[in-house]
């Protein structure tokens, strides 16, 4: 047992106790249910322009893109327009491949002694990092995106295909979302990465586990009320309708394992802003990609240049020039 | 990136991460209440009762399945004493056989929930045949 993952754990357990005792002993069903979501919102909303407007103020003095093949050079040799963009419609390609294919992770290598008496260095290819990370993030865009039926009426049709694709195996009753089961098993296997590989473990601090652990209680507790506990659904949409009509009520017969899923999804969205994932945002602003590899074709002037006080040779001549006759030396100017 | 570009790609997040606010602004959010028939409100009592009916109505539908699919077994007895046909369309004390309205009755509530069941692609209700 290492402190590092018990005491976001224990805080995870906490907050659900918190919201579920909350609720079913001291009946505080308008705090987690109306005044901390509506505070999450704000709080992800504020806190996320705070963050992405202090990055645009920051300076981007310098061309630094990673540039991971050919930069474009003489006519016969062949560029890569992708890794080494040179142009805007390059850097566009890539960062749509970088949003949506995590294609840095793909090649994300790993480092091991062979386990022979030689025990050489080598390093090869690591894939399963790239598989669960877009696992995870696409599983929890579709949960995020088929939750929408519980916030607009009428459901409109993207979310209904989405539903249809989404438990297309017709598995049990009610029917299985792989998203949401592909959401929880990815979710434990980049945990179990950051717990059981050494390496990953030795840098994975607080930060890193507790939205692991969160997001593992919002995808457990929700699978319970889909699948084990049972939620009276008309009742749950009752109360988001309420919430996003601004007329937020609390329906009747709805128990303390719903208010401990919005409280945790709303610590989730509150959480954004001041850590780690703002990576949702963030990515769109990695100086390393999304800038065009041009420092040869453009000069790029440091936008806080201001003039210096220069001496030129000629105002050098000027000074020296008696002397520099003196002791013979050639100027440009003879008087 | 040019701050320009930030700022306008900043406000689109902002205006889609604000979706459900905007996008229920006029309409009706009021939930529906499915409409119980005469028959059903003479009867006063379902197999389970209204909330854990409402948690539990598709697990419930499985099981019956299940049950007179693979073991002829059609007999349901009701924690409230009574018995029951374990069937959704056949009979007077199916599930239509009571609730005689589909529309009314099981729509309602599925479409506002945006849940659709695949009952009706085998079932269908006795009303629709005789219109």
């Amino acid at each position: 047992m290492k402190q590092k993952y018990m005491l976001p754990l224990t805080g995870v357990f906490l907050l659900f106790v918190l919201a579920y005792a909350g609720v079913e002993g001291a009946g505080m069903q308008w705090f987690f249910g109306i005044v901390v979501p509506y505070a999450a919102v704000l709080a992800f909303l504020a806190g996320f322009v705070y963050r992405v407007m202090g990055w645009a103020s920051s300076a981007v003095p310098f061309r630094i893109p990673t540039t991971c093949g050919q930069q474009k050079s003489l006519p016969w040799i062949k560029q890569n327009r992708i890794d080494n963009p040179d142009t805007t419609a390059g850097v566009f390609v890539r960062m749509v491949l970088e949003i949506t294919l995590f294609r840095s992770l793909f090649r994300n290598t790993k480092a091991a002694f062979n386990r022979n008496e030689k025990s050489r260095l080598t390093y090869s290819w690591e894939i399963f990092l790239w598989l669960g990370a877009l696992a995870f993030h696409y599983a929890f865009l579709a949960v995020l995106l088929r939750h929408l039926r519980f916030f607009l009426n009428p459901v409109p049709a993207f979310v209904k295909v989405l539903e249809y694709f989404d438990g297309i195996i017709q598995l049990g009753l009610p029917i299985v979302m792989i998203s949401g089961v592909l959401l929880l098993a990815a979710a434990l296997f980049l945990l179990a990465r950051r717990i059981f590989d050494e390496k990953v473990s030795y840098i994975s601090l607080a930060a890193d586990y507790f939205p692991l652990f969160l997001i593992i209680g919002i995808a457990v507790t929700g699978i319970f009320m889909r699948y084990f506990t049972k939620v009276d659904i008309l009742g749950v949409k009752t109360f988001t309708m309420g919430l996003v009509t601004f007329h937020p009520v609390i329906p009747e017969g709805v128990g303390g394992l719903f208010y401990a899923h919005v409280f945790m999804v709303s610590i989730l969205f509150a959480y954004i802003p001041v850590s780690k994932l703002m990576h949702m945002g963030g990515v769109f602003l990695s100086p390393t990609r999304n800038m065009a590899n041009n420092t040869r074709i453009k000069r790029h002037i440091n936008p806080w240049n201001y003039d210096v006080d220069i001496h030129t040779y000629e105002q050098y001549e000027d000074h020296f020039r008696d002397k520099m006759i003196d002791a013979g030396l050639p100027v440009d100017k003879k008087e | 990136m040019s701050k320009n570009a930030i700022i306008a790609g900043l406000a689109a997040f902002v205006i889609a991460a604000l979706f459900p606010f905007w996008f229920n602004l006029g309409g009706t959010d009021a939930a529906p209440e499915p409409e119980l028939s005469a028959k059903a409100k003479a009867a006063g009592k379902c197999v389970l009762d209204k909330y854990d009916m409402r948690a539990n109505h598709m697990s419930l539908l499985d099981e019956w399945r299940d049950a007179v699919v693979r073991d002829a077994d059609r007999k349901y007895d009701a924690a409230n004493g009574k018995q029951f046909q374990m069937s959704l369309s056949t009979g007077e004390d199916s599930c239509l056989g009571c609730h005689e309205d589909k529309e009314k009755f099981c729509d309602k509530c599925h479409t506002y929930a945006s849940v659709d069941p695949y009952c009706w692609e085998c079932h269908t209700t006795p009303k629709e045949i005789n219109q």
